[in-house]
This record gives structure tokens, sequence and C-alpha cells, in this order.
């Protein structure tokens, strides 16, 4: 087993566990919790190919779900933000996603919150309309985007900043 | 033939999408409806015994106000015992004397809680080993908590009030009203109260507890007071806000609530119902 797959199993563990353990405890404001799990799923190595990363964010979704008891609206929201990120990656990073060299450390700041924040408001958008299920709602499943979707954002830019100054 | 199979290597990553969007949205249906959630839920062996571990240090935090709200239970508890015989014309339409062979009540520890969702699960201590059931209720000493779901070995999850699914049989303390109790998802210190008739007399602070009519709570447990009530679009019902007494994001001991009876009522009910 590589140091790469060691590496990607140990992310996968330990994302779960904060998010369940701690993250989900947070409820600011009452209601309003990050989801850094997702961050799994942007930093996925770009160079392998989409049915893995479509399977593997299902596992990721359906983990989450079931220390939640939330049926199953993770595993959808996460499936659904690992099958179009591809083109999330073409409109954020540009020609260089082309030649497949992205490194997520050496993007710009800019064009990472870019990517970031179209990954994380999809996945919330989707998380939370399954969750509410409801239409007439449509005000609490924006709002509580928008919130969650501001905290996530801000939470997976600072873990990315925190951890890659290690591996330079 | 050649074709088919062409086409599905073509298009695996989208039809493995499908297929597991389609398993999750699955779930997602099947989570909504009551008692169906079988497959994905936390009482299970690994995460059970996850959140045990976890419990194991949290509970130390909370210590002290589980003491003291041991001590106002056990005052409540003496103030009943020594006053019984002055108390005992409020009691003689219960039949106190029969109480303890209707219900048989048992402790519980909370390893999860969640308040901020809209569907909003407990995990408890207790499961099948003991003979811990679906649709026991679980109460606080100040209040309802919810109703047992889904149960394992070891474990047990409870649908909480604070759940868009839950809806308990309550009543107005004064009257003999009844409605039922559900939840719009807006704050997890109120619950509402429908479908209560509009010649019900509805007061501001008056107290709601639970009715008489369902087989998994005896009728008088508190829920809360009464925020705001107004009449509904219909004109002939009231919603009524209900404050709840429990602060649901604060629960460390539950217990139990088993009806001796329940199966008997249930299949008198079955049979009219046929």
């Amino acid at each position: 087993m590589s140091s790469a797959s060691i590496q990607l199993i140990s992310r996968f563990v330990i994302l779960v566990f904060v998010q369940v353990l701690i993250l989900n405890n947070i409820n600011f404001l009452g209601y309003i919790n990050p989801y850094l799990y997702i961050l799994f799923i942007m930093l996925f190595p770009v160079r392998n190919n989409r049915t893995a990363i479509v399977f593997i964010s299902f596992l990721l979704g359906l983990c989450i779900d079931i220390f939640s008891d939330s049926g199953g609206v993770h595993a959808a929201a996460c499936v659904f933000v690992a099958y179009i990120r591809p083109t999330f990656l073409k409109f954020s990073f540009g020609t260089v996603y082309d030649y497949q060299t992205i490194k997520f450390n050496q993007t710009e700041l800019s064009t990472r919150l870019t990517y970031f924040t179209l990954i994380t408001v999809v996945h919330h958008l989707v998380l939370f309309s399954l969750e509410v299920f409801n239409i007439s709602k449509i005000i609490l499943i924006l709002q509580k985007t928008l919130f969650s979707s501001i905290f996530t954002i801000l939470l997976c830019l600072i873990m990315t900043i925190l951890f890659s100054n290690k591996r330079k | 033939m050649q074709q088919i199979i062409n086409f599905v290597f073509r298009n695996k990553t989208f039809l493995l999408f499908l297929l597991l969007f389609g398993v999750s949205l699955f779930l997602t249906i099947q989570s909504h409806s009551y008692h169906k959630s079988k497959f994905i839920h936390s009482a299970n062996y690994l995460t059970g015994g996850v959140y045990k571990q976890v419990n194991g240090v949290k509970q130390y935090f909370n210590l002290k106000e589980e003491n003291n709200a041991l001590l106002e239970e056990n005052r409540q508890l003496k103030m009943l015992l020594y006053n019984i015989e002055i108390d005992t014309t409020n009691y003689s339409t219960l039949d106190s004397t029969y109480l303890g062979d209707l219900y048989k009540f048992r402790t519980a520890d909370v390893y999860k809680n969640s308040y901020s969702l809209t569907k909003n699960y407990l995990t408890i201590d207790k499961g099948k080993k003991d003979s811990i059931k679906v649709d026991f209720g679980v109460v606080t000493s100040k209040g309802i908590v919810g109703i047992i779901e889904n149960t394992s070995r070891n474990y047990a999850s409870v649908l909480s009030v604070l759940n868009t699914k839950s809806r308990i049989n309550a009543q107005l303390k004064k009257s003999n009203h009844i409605g039922s109790l559900t939840w719009d998802a807006k704050s997890y210190e109120f619950v509402q109260l429908v479908d209560v008739s509009k010649f019900a007399k509805v007061k501001v602070g008056d107290t709601i507890i639970t009715g008489g009519q369902s087989t998994i709570f005896p009728q008088g447990i508190l829920i809360g007071s009464i925020d705001s009530f107004y009449i509904d679009a219909g004109g002939d019902t009231y919603t009524i806000n209900v404050r709840l007494f429990n602060d649901m994001t604060n629960i460390g001991h539950v217990y139990v609530i088993e009806n001796l009876n329940a199966a008997e009522v249930k299949s008198l009910e079955h049979k009219i119902d046929e």
C-alpha cells in the first residue's frame, strides 16, 4: 500500500470522527454547523478516476449519515458534488486542470476560494433540501445553506492553510 | 450486445452516480416515514460504541447540573411522599394505586443528542438486552423527550419531540381538550400543539401535558407552557406555541416508560379497525 493511499484513508477516518464528535455539536446560534468532512472530496487527487471518487464519496456520506441518524442525505449530497467536481475544477482552475497537474497546496488562494465555495454551496443546498424535504420551507433551506456554507468555507480554508505548510 | 456493453463502459461513472444517488434518495425517503428507518440509524454496535466512549468523558462536565437535577427531583418526590394524605383528593380520579402495575420505568443515559436538524434523534445506552422495545416513551424529570424508534442489542434510538416526523397526543391541563404535538423546526425551545378545538379556553402560561389517548405515555406527563396561540385559517382550531419545560440541548439521564397494557389496548383498537 502506497503512502498516498494511507494518507487518504487516515484523512477519511479523521474527518469522519472530527465531524461527528466535534463539529456536529457546535450548533452555533442554535442550528449552524460546519460540515468540514467535504474537504475530503475537495482535496481528492485529481488524477484518480472519477468512478472511484463517486464511490468513496458515497461511503463518506453514508458514514456521516449512520452517525447522525439522517437517512441518506449526506450520502446523496456527497455523491452529487463528487460527480460534478470536474466541472467545478475546470471552472475555477481553468487550463491548469486540463494538464491534470493540480497541487492544491500550490494554487492561489483566490482560485481555491472559488473552488471551495462552489463545492460547499452545492453540497449544502442538496443536503438541506433533502433534509427539510419540503419546498414550502425554501427560506429555511436557503438560510441554513448560507450560514453553514460561510462557516464551512472558512474552516476549510483555515485547515488547508494550516496543514499545507507542513508538507513543503 | 457489444454496443450495450460499450455504452455501459463509456458511461460507467454516470451510471454509478445514478445508482448511488438513487440509493441515498431511497434511504432519505425511507427515513421520512415513521418506523421505516431500519437500515441507517445510530443504534448499532459501531456507532453506539463510539458514542459510549465519548460520553464517558463528556459526562464529567455536567456532573454538577445532573446532581442538582436529581436533588430537585428527589425533593419533589419527597414532597409527594409526605404530603400524600393531604393530596389524596386530587388523585381520586387517577387511581394512583394502580399506577405501579400499569407502567414500568427504566433509567437510561443519553449518548448522543441532536437538536439543530429538522429530524433529530437521541441514542440511549439501553437496548433489546434491557427489554427496551419500539414505541416506549422517553421522559426526564422535567418533561417528555420522545419515543423509541429503533433498538439494537445494547442501544436504542429515540425519535425526539424536535423532529418534524413526531406526533404526540397532548392536552391542556385545565380542560380535556386534546391536540397533537408537532414541531415546525424553527426553534428547539418551542413545539406546536395543533388541532385544538376553538371551544377550549386557551390562556398564555397554561400548562400542556400528555393526553391519555396514546399507549405510549401515561396521562399527565409535563410538556411545556403556552407561549402564544392563534386561530388557524380554517377558523375551527387553535395552533398553540408551547415552550418546552425540558432544555432539549442538555439531556443526560432519561426514564424509559413501558406501558404494560399497550398490547391489550392495541389489539382492541385493531379489532375496531377491521
